[in-house]
């Protein structure tokens, strides 16, 4: 650890447990609050492959997906307690991530559409009626034998703040200061000795192990989903908007992003869903024009190191 | 210690496409020598330190390196055995500070207990340990791309045109610095088009005319050779 070491991450780490254990006591939709914490760690995820590494995943959601079956299988299929089934759901993703682990020789947006297309095809798999024994094809899963929202939810925290964790180790760690050179430079960095490619792929397996334990609870606390639930695109597309919007290769960044922007979709964007695309889409092109690095960079041009 | 020479290069051979631009290239270099590699532009000379540094593969021909076969190792393996380069195009970190693009290396290059405040101070560049690495001049980045190169503690060192662009008493600096390193037992190749400078580090080199081998011996005898003269007036 270099700087000011661990201690920025504690506290993050800590304000966020906390206010994800009192929210539910004073407001009382869990459900909601539910979901704003997956798309929090969703975009943390994805925080984790983009922000230091540069490799931005189009196909993000696939993973999300991948770990909603692998965990519901498991519950359907084994005796397991449902958190181990929840852990098999990111080590299905992590396995997926190992198969799709060539892509990560591709750059920039070669990476992103194949990244997509796996998604797509991910989603065209699991949701084909040929397969209705085994995933339900079109009609999804239904795990309602486990539910419980209350530990489903306790979960998704707990996820959040590993997903936070692993972002502030990201930035504050040796291991983080070897990321950030590998994006500035690879072959300097190789030079240096850092070994580029174990490097990404960690960070990639790492980023998709978030996204399928996410994937696991977020099943878990549904309990009933069809395939387009776990896999459509717009999951993606949030997270993508979100992290952008917070500020990749920070911790607080894409935290921010994701709680404020998800609430504003709450408020404005499911009454009114078509306004809401549209204002996502001038949101994207206005960051990318003026802010590229997302609201956090606000605070950095003042001389704020944004942790 | 075997009687093998540091670096080895056997029969060397790079192609681009159809292009071939190594062809054949077989040297040596001792610990604590210095060989100017020189040859008009485009010869091969970069070519030559990219394929010796793993950042690019040789098509033919063996490398070796302290004996043992080191081509198709990837390059962050190279620089923990030792091999080190600068780049003719500088690239530091830009956005990482001077200090912290010497850490990097100090830290991952396996030499962790390098000095970062030594190798600045060595490099000149102490002063600015705290700027970005994007700010400095063209040649500040040089220099601390060979700053990077050995805060990894490197046996041998591939230095591509550093003197470019520089006034005679700061060219003067840095050949005593290369020099100095050799002093301490490093191996280094030196590819410049300033001869002056050459001639004041070392009087073994290496000539390359479109990727083949034309001579190896001092400067001043690579001066009277007519296959050397061709190759930089004939093109
Ligand atoms: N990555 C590459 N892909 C294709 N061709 C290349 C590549 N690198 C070098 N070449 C070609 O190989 C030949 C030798 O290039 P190289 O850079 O080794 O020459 P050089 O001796 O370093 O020249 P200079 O003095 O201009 O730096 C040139 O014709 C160049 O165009
Ligand atoms: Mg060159």
């Amino acid at each position: 650890m270099r700087d000011r070491g661990a201690w920025p991450g504690i506290v993050v780490v800590v304000l966020l447990a906390v206010v994800f254990l009192i929210l539910p006591h004073v407001y009382g939709n869990q459900s909601l609050l539910f979901q704003m914490m997956t798309f929090v760690v969703l975009t943390q995820g994805l925080n984790l492959l983009y922000g230091f590494t540069g490799y931005l995943p189009f196909g993000y959601v696939g993973f999300f997906g991948a770990g909603a079956y692998a965990t519901s299988l498991l519950v359907l299929h084994t005796d397991l307690p449902v958190i181990a089934c929840v852990i098999g759901g990111g080590i299905g993703s992590i396995v997926i991530a190992i198969i799709l682990g060539p892509l990560l020789r591709l750059s920039g947006a070669y990476f992103s559409i194949a990244n997509l297309a796996a998604s797509q095809i991910m989603f065209f798999v699991v949701s084909n009626g040929n397969l209705s024994k085994i995933t339900g094809g079109p009609y999804g899963l239904k795990i309602d034998r486990v539910y419980a929202p209350e530990a489903s939810y306790l979960t998704m925290l707990a996820i959040l703040l590993l997903a936070t964790g692993l972002a502030a180790y990201f930035r504050a760690s040796r291991f983080g200061l070897g990321l950030r050179a590998m994006t500035q430079d690879p072959v300097s960095a190789a030079m240096a000795g850092i070994d580029v490619v174990r490097q990404r792929v960690l960070v990639w397996l790492a980023s998709a192990g978030i996204a399928g334990l996410a994937g696991g609870t977020y099943a878990w606390n549904l309990s009933v989903f069809y395939p387009d639930a776990v896999f459509t695109l717009q999951i993606s597309v949030f997270a993508i908007v979100f992290a952008l919007f917070g500020g990749v290769g920070t911790v607080i960044g894409p935290i921010i992003g994701a709680a404020s922007l998800y609430l504003l979709y709450n408020g404005i964007g499911i009454s009114f869903p078509q306004g809401f695309e549209l204002l996502y889409g001038a949101l994207i092109v206005l960051l990318v024009l003026f802010l590229p690095n997302g609201v956090s960079s606000l605070l950095t041009r003042r001389g704020v190191r944004v942790f | 210690m075997s009687s093998e020479p540091l670096l080895r290069l056997d029969g060397v051979g790079k192609a681009f496409g159809g292009n071939i631009v190594l062809n054949r290239l077989s040297f040596s270099v001792e610990p604590g020598e210095i060989v100017g590699l020189v040859g008009p532009n485009g010869s091969g000379k970069t070519t030559a330190i990219n394929l010796i540094s793993g950042v690019h593969r040789a098509d033919a021909g063996t490398i070796r390196f302290q004996g043992r076969p080191v081509q198709g190792l990837a390059p962050f393996r190279l620089a923990h055995l030792g091999i080190n380069r600068t780049f003719q195009v500088p690239k530091p970190f830009r956005e990482m500070g001077v200090r912290e693009n010497i850490e990097v290396a100090a830290h991952f290059g396996g030499a962790r207990g390098m000095d970062a405040d030594a190798v600045l101070a060595e490099i000149d560049l102490a002063g600015h340990a705290a700027i970005m690495a994007g700010g400095l001049t063209v040649n500040q980045q040089k220099m601390l791309d060979l700053g990077r190169a050995l805060a990894t503690d490197p046996k041998l060192l591939l230095i591509d045109e550093i003197g470019a662009g520089l006034n005679p008493s700061e060219l003067g600096a840095i050949a005593n610095l290369l020099q100095r390193l050799a002093q301490r037992g490093i191996a280094l190749i030196v590819v410049e088009h300033l001869l002056d400078f050459l001639n004041r580090i070392t009087n073994r080199v290496i000539v390359l005319g479109a990727g083949r081998m034309l001579f190896e011996g001092t400067l001043k005898a690579a001066s009277e050779n007519p296959d050397v003269v061709a190759a930089f007036i004939g093109g």
